[in-house]
């Protein structure tokens, strides 16, 4: 009902004469059946019953949740970017080439590699890209007995996951009591079976590994790799580089730092960058430039192989190119200053009235414990859930893992000092609540437009999808 | 303020400052040792203003010869199809775009009602019981059904289709490294699946049959065969779909499917040279709980209201870590509300028609292409797409063509030597039988 197809110019066949008898359809897809505007009513209603980054301040830990530039979308639009064929001949997206490579050379710079990959989707699927080319690096060494990954017990969840999908087991190490990678439980756990370390720099706790070169010597000279998280690259543009740091990889989420919107979920994209040693191990086709313009390399022998279809999620690459286009390098070094400025400020005012297990100065991002307002209680779930009366997403809550009632708090740099003096008091107000009257908070959420939902229940018996009655 | 995206004033800064208790923003860094502390700034281009920078990229962009100026033949995975206005309207509403996971319920039912949906018609058109809220794209989702068939069976094999797209059986055998799972190309015959061969290949160490339907080569398949080799065997059988084509198609579920994946790029997502497109996932019930990636489910809230959340995570990464049996997290949601806002439009009766357009130009064309003295090598039944022996070199027919406004197919010689010669011909509904007169005509003066 609510379509136009093109007229149908030539003669009608009757489709049983084309499709022997089973291939037709019997029974039509139960899909809607509504006129346009009923669509349109229909989504618009869905959208305002959803808090984005322009609905409001949206501190998610880990997650970058930084405006997203409307220039990107304008510029992704572009028929010359939205509507060319991945199979096009090279000759007829030479501005799409050039714009990829462009995006490498930027990307590049920016984490100090060697070379780069635009083909990973998003953040895991660039984790497990980048551990089967450290895979392909020692197998191609004859070093096949290199089965162990060693992730920090503060990692994303995404680290032992792609470790353990390409192939390997995964070794966890401890944090010491500053909240940084144990250094002598590092020693404990290396040896000549070890492949790669994987570690995020700043930590998920928002702080800064000082004794990354200590960790990088350890782990090089028990012949391992050691691999970047880029997820929190918003902390450190234009301060410290990956590839200065000694990472022999690295993946971005330029979805996150890059501003590829995050779309209620995706897609995003994962690009990896590599040092030297690791480039003939890069997934195919790689993109060169000649002097004829530019071209996809197939000839790559001891390429992985292809992680994806095509040459990755495009769409996404032609926002992050736009954005590092419209800073320029003062921008992106702004970009660092003003995040981490703005992580500490919240942290400092927020610090008398939450624990603060790592009382130093944080990157991008900190982590509060709620554990004073657990004994009196009043958990962490119900002090974010207090937060939506207020308009904000909540923080990320119960990450890390080593923080007990943990709430990972990351401003981004796009936040005034308006919104976070606003955010604060709210936060200071519910601490308060807290104390004086909890049932405030233990009932919360009030005001959006449903109630806390009953998830057992959603698992027990799961409803999937939508049945007629 | 330095740019229109940082908000920060110089009174602003000095005030934090003070609060912190440090005398510059420089102080908060001196946790990075000196060592590796990056000097300078980077060298990249400069900032550019709005304007330049428009200009800049729509010259760039205008390199690029798109689908809108050019008539496009080309398909093989990725197809120039009606994109219904609407959708970029609804995808353009920031409520959407500028939201992330839907981790928090109470304000994000709109964003977990419209994966609902999605997953509602997903199972429409598959035949299946559910289906997750999307994967990053149809290769990696076939990849990640086989995974999860060896991982269900305990099996280390998977027997691959000959005519499944080549890129996406890259994408498997890359998933499989990883996994230790072996990977075996079945031979094709006539330009489907050579099911004699499929019989005396498959074993009981065989986790699963991966086929597309239609296949790559545009012949729909008998999936009633294969179902019948596969399950005889105890294995799954997995059929990467192209749901648009299930719109008029018998669906792979009702042909005993146990896993239907593919791409939701036809329905309303820009080819966008080849990504962010859709991926979907869609199973039977008793692999529910083995299922990759996010699913939406329906629940109650504590005075009773329908409302939707996250649900079986305990399947997933951030929950279950090294144990996971996917690494996957961020997927395409916002390509799944593309993708459900076009289904919504085309609707039942929509989706009937579109698929019946795209056979009956493909058809169309086919019968040119005879008429005209051109051999069409598989005479099956076929969707959109048919493959054509041109007996030269397509390389160097696309180019002439290219100079009469028209994109010609893929070369086939590119994935299979036995196809030199040969073009994979997409005809969609976009096609108009005047672009297919020229496309014939053209290559009949081309061969001449």
């Amino acid at each position: 009902m609510g379509y136009s197809l093109p007229e149908l110019d030539i003669p009608e066949v009757d489709l049983s004469t084309l499709l022997p008898e089973g291939l037709l359809r019997e029974e039509a897809a139960e899909l809607p059946e509504v006129s346009e505007l009923d669509i349109m009513r229909h989504y618009t209603a869905l959208s305002k019953r959803n808090h984005g980054v322009d609905s409001g301040f949206y501190p998610l830990g880990s997650c970058t949740m930084k405006y997203n530039p409307k220039i990107n979308e304008s510029v992704a639009r572009f028929p010359g970017f939205a509507n060319i064929h991945p199979l096009q001949d090279e000759e007829t997206v030479q501005g799409a080439m050039e714009l990829m490579y462009d995006l490498q050379e930027h990307l590049i710079e920016i984490t100090g590699m060697d070379d780069l990959t635009l083909q990973p989707a998003a953040g895991a699927h660039g984790e497990w890209t980048a551990l089967m080319m450290i895979r392909a690096f020692h197998e191609a060494n004859g070093d096949t007995q290199r089965t162990k990954v060693i992730v920090p017990d503060s990692a994303h969840g995404t680290n032992p996951a792609s470790a353990t999908v390409a192939g390997f087991d995964t070794i966890t190490v401890k944090s010491d009591e500053n909240g940084l990678v144990d250094l002598e439980d590092l020693k404990r756990v290396v040896g000549d079976d070890t492949a790669a370390l994987m570690l995020t720099n700043p930590n998920t706790l928002g702080l800064f590994e000082e004794n990354i070169l200590e960790m990088a010597a350890i782990i090089h000279g028990v012949g391992g790799k050691l691999y970047y998280d880029g997820a929190n690259l918003n902390a450190v543009m234009s301060k410290a580089r990956p590839g200065d740091m000694g990472f022999d990889c690295v993946h971005l989420n330029l979805h996150k730092t890059f501003t590829g919107p995050h779309g209620g979920g995706g897609p995003g994209s994962g690009p990896v960058g590599v040092k030297k040693d690791l480039i003939p191990f890069l997934p195919k086709p790689v993109l060169v430039k000649t002097e004829e313009g530019y071209h996809f390399d197939y000839n790559r022998p001891q390429s992985i192989g292809r992680v994806k279809p095509f040459y990755g999620n495009f769409g996404i690459n032609v926002r992050a190119y736009t954005y590092i286009r419209s800073m320029g390098p003062d921008g992106l070094k702004a970009v660092t200053e003003y995040a981490v400025l703005n992580a500490n400020y919240m942290m400092r005012r927020l610090q008398p009235h939450f624990d603060l297990p790592y009382d130093r100065h944080c990157k991008h991002e900190f982590v509060l414990s709620g554990r004073r307002q657990k004994k009196l209680g009043v958990r962490t779930l119900d002090m974010a859930k207090r937060l939506l009366d207020f308009g904000y997403h909540p923080p990320t809550i119960y990450f890390p893992l080593n923080v007990e009632e943990g709430m990972m708090i990351e401003p981004t740099e796009t936040e005034s000092k308006e919104t976070l003096d606003a955010f604060i008091d709210a936060m200071i107000q519910i601490a308060k609540e807290v104390e004086e009257t909890p049932e405030i908070v233990q009932q919360a959420p009030h005001t959006t437009v449903i109630k806390r939902l009953d998830e057992t229940k959603a698992a027990r018996t799961p409803v999937l999808r939508y049945k007629k009655a | 303020m330095k740019h229109r995206y940082l908000p920060m004033t110089e009174q602003d800064q000095k005030e934090m400052l003070d609060t912190i208790g440090v005398s510059s923003i420089d102080e908060l860094f001196s946790d990075i040792p000196e060592k590796v502390r990056f000097q300078g700034q980077y060298q990249i281009k400069p900032a550019k203003s709005e304007s330049s920078l428009l200009k800049e990229l729509s010259q760039m962009a205008a390199k690029n010869a798109d689908n809108k100026a050019y008539a496009s033949f080309l398909g093989a995975g990725v197809y120039d199809h009606y994109k219904p206005i609407i959708v970029d309207h609804v995808i353009s509403r920031s409520e959407f775009y500028t939201a992330y996971t839907p981790y928090q319920p109470e304000i994000s039912q709109g964003e977990l009602q419209a994966i609902f949906e999605f997953q509602t018609m997903i199972c429409e058109l598959t035949g299946m019981d559910l289906a997750n809220s999307s994967m990053y794209d149809g290769g990696t989702a076939l990849a990640e059904a086989g995974m999860l068939a060896a991982g269900h069976t305990k099996r280390k094999k998977l027997l691959i289709s000959g005519a499944v797209n080549p890129e996406s059986q890259d994408v498997v055998r890359m998933y499989a490294l990883g996994q230790s799972i072996e990977v075996v190309q079945v031979p094709t015959k006539d330009g489907v699946t050579d099911i004699e061969a499929l019989n005396e290949m498959i074993d009981d160490n065989t986790a699963a049959v991966l086929v597309q339907y239609p296949n790559f080569y545009g012949q729909v398949e008998d999936l009633r065969k294969v179902e019948a080799v596969t399950h005889e065997a105890k294995a799954l059988m997995v059929v990467s779909s192209n749901p648009l084509a299930l719109g008029i198609l018998t669906s792979p579920g009702k042909l005993g499917a146990d896993i239907v994946v593919g791409d939701a790029q036809p329905f309303g997502i820009s080819e966008s040279f080849g990504g962010p497109h859709c991926g979907y996932f869609a199973v039977t019930n008793k692999l529910m709980r083995k299922v990759p990636g996010r699913l939406v489910g329906e629940t109650t809230d504590e005075v009773g209201r329908r409302g939707f959340v996250l649900t079986l995570q305990a399947r997933e990464q951030h929950i279950r870590r090294d144990k996971a049996t996917s690494n996957i997290c961020s997927n395409q949601a916002l390509n799944a509300l593309a993708a459900s806002v076009a289904m919504t439009a085309l609707g039942k009766k929509g989706v009937q028609e579109i698929a019946t357009q795209n056979i009956l130009k493909a058809n169309y064309a086919k019968k040119a292409f005879e008429a005209a003295g051109f051999e069409v090598v598989y005479q099956g039944p076929h969707f959109n797409e048919i493959v054509v022996n041109v007996k030269t070199s397509i390389t160097a027919l696309n180019k002439e063509l290219f100079n009469k406004g028209i994109i010609g197919g893929f070369d086939l010689g590119k994935v299979d030597e036995n196809l030199e010669g040969h073009a994979l011909i997409a005809v969609t509904e976009q096609r108009t039988k005047e672009e297919i007169d020229a496309l014939v005509q053209e290559m009949g003066s081309f061969r001449a």
